[in-house]
């Protein structure tokens, strides 16, 4: 008897406290992060879905994502290493490009689908409650996976050019961690934009495309011309290519400076992308 | 119906704003222009204004009204998805939305990995869908085509599996939005009959439908709404015969 009322009176206090209380409210930045917690499984679905839709349909499946930077590199190598072969003496011309253009493609991967993601899910944002900030969470893993399968064509070509492996290489993953970090946080942040005016999307590929040129990924940094460097000093993907690129081209660890800047854009940037998307997100399910 | 009776779905004072532009402005080099020379000018319209609505737990509830009156715009309120203007909306369990069969499915995945991809839509794990996957299959009548990319499939096939997939699970709260629709005659019946299931194991579910024969039969009560006012609540029965009396 009384271990029966114990348990009743449990499940009714349980019950008169609402599941969703539309008045009570944590910051939404703090509630976007537990419901992404909450729905890890859709977050894992969607990276799997994005994989796979994107080898379904062609014959060299994943062997796609490794060709790909594979054959920029090759057309950039025969186009520009007579031009820089001077300015870069000792570091093989397709390992530099290579390492340079799997951190680009990282970011404007990532970003892009990021915004995609949002548009069609905004369809589904109308109909069901889903966390506002999966799609372009999930977008940048699937851009991760992607770079990951990428690294397979970068250390094989630093095979073939005889490239040295050393030790600084372990340091890697934590650039491509900050990367990652950078991408999510201005791929929300266009996002954001892209949910209210759909022509973002059609402007960012320009913004992009301008923006790999003034980045040193083809070219080396030593073809900047010096009153120019302070320009290219207020890039964001300057240092994040910069601090990739260290342990490949100079087989050491990127200058503490090197790395304390990239951090801090990276985390700056993600944590201000996280907020304005959040600040805005009730409103996309009325706009979109 | 429950000797105790618990609330589930209760709205205070809800209203919903939608700002709308009085020019539709697509474009953000259009809206910067805009900006510039003052010229944004926003038209308010209110699609709930001021709703009290107290739905208890095992209840099947109705919703009638004519287009835009703002029965979607409720059940978006309820389902998360819009947060009042103003008003206070509180949820007492866990909402299994069966708006628009298969909105989330995706055409190039097979029937097996989108019955996946929808389930964590909703909220499902691997697992959870892994129980209740054999008895999506049979439910949906799509054994052989399962393994199938899904943009081979007719409208009916769609749906079947959109229906079979949203209430695999015993919910605690029902949204059903216009569905019942979908399929031919014997599939409507199994989805009235798996939600009167729902409701003999104490399920609340609310209907959205203008099959009014439809809210009538299923529902014990049922509100009529009318630009997002409430014009009448009470039994199922007399506010569509109050509806019929006064719309048609």
């Amino acid at each position: 008897m009384v271990r029966f009322s114990v348990v009743n009176t449990r499940t009714v206090s349980e019950k008169t406290k609402p599941l969703y209380d539309s008045s009570k409210r944590v910051s939404p930045a703090i509630a976007e992060l537990k419901e992404i917690g909450n729905y890890r499984h859709l977050l894992a679905q969607l990276i799997r879905r994005d994989i796979l839709t994107r080898y379904k349909r062609s014959f060299l499946g994943v062997a796609w994502t490794m060709l790909n930077p594979l054959g920029t590199m090759l057309v950039m190598t025969i186009v520009f290493s007579n031009i820089f072969r001077a300015s870069m003496p000792g570091v093989p011309f397709p390992v530099y490009i290579l390492s340079g253009l799997v951190v680009w493609n990282f970011f404007s991967q990532g970003t892009t689908a990021s915004m995609s993601g949002l548009v069609w899910g905004g369809n589904l944002l109308q109909r069901i409650f889903v966390p506002r900030t999966i799609f372009a969470v999930s977008a940048v893993g699937t851009a991760l996976v992607n770079t990951v399968i990428a690294l397979v064509p970068l250390i094989i070509v630093m095979l073939i050019t005889q490239a040295t492996f050393s030790w600084a290489l372990l340091f890697l993953p934590i650039a491509i961690i900050l990367v990652a970090f950078f991408t999510l946080g201005f791929g929300l942040l266009i996002s954001s934009l892209a949910a209210f005016f759909p022509d973002v999307m059609e402007m960012y590929q320009i913004v992009l495309t301008a923006w790999m040129y003034l980045t040193p990924i083809i070219y080396p940094e030593s073809i900047i011309p010096k009153h120019l460097f302070n320009v290219y000093r207020l890039n964001p993907m300057y240092w994040l290519v910069k601090i990739f690129r260290a342990p490949i081209v100079d087989q050491s660890l990127p200058a503490l400076s090197d790395f304390g800047i990239a951090a801090a854009i990276s985390i700056i940037m993600l944590v201000i992308g996280w907020l304005v998307f959040t600040s805005k997100s009730d409103e996309y399910a009325y706009r979109i | 119906m429950p000797t105790e009776s618990k609330p589930a779905i209760i709205l205070e004072n809800v209203s919903v704003r939608y700002r709308l532009p009085s020019e539709r402005i697509g474009t953000l080099k259009e809206y910067a222009i805009r900006l510039l020379q003052r010229r944004l000018k926003h038209r308010e319209f209110w699609a709930i204004k001021d709703l009290d609505l107290n739905i208890q737990q095992g209840e099947v509830f109705g919703i009638v009204g004519d287009n835009g009156a703002g029965k979607s715009t409720l059940l978006k309120v309820i389902s998360k998805v819009l947060r009042p203007t103003t008003g206070r909306v509180r949820i007492y369990g866990k909402i299994a939305p069966l708006l628009e069969l298969g909105a989330g499915f995706h055409p190039e995945l097979s029937g097996r990995e989108n019955v996946f991809l929808n389930g964590a839509l909703l909220g499902y794990s691997h697992d959870e869908m892994n129980q209740v996957f054999d008895e999506i299959v049979e439910f949906s009548e799509l054994a052989e085509f399962i393994d199938a990319p899904i943009r081979t499939y007719s409208s009916g096939m769609y749906a079947r599996l959109g229906f079979a997939v949203a209430t695999a699970h015993q919910p605690e709260i029902l949204i059903v939005d216009e569905i019942l629709s979908v399929g031919d005659e014997a599939f409507q019946r199994k989805c009235t009959d798996r939600i009167a299931g729902f409701r003999e194991n104490g399920a609340t579910v609310l209907m959205v439908s203008h099959n009014l024969d439809l809210i009538a039969g299923m529902c014990n009560r049922a509100a009529w709404l009318d630009h997002g006012k409430l014009i009448h609540m009470g039994n199922a029965e007399e506010v569509v015969a109050k509806y019929r009396e006064g719309a048609h």
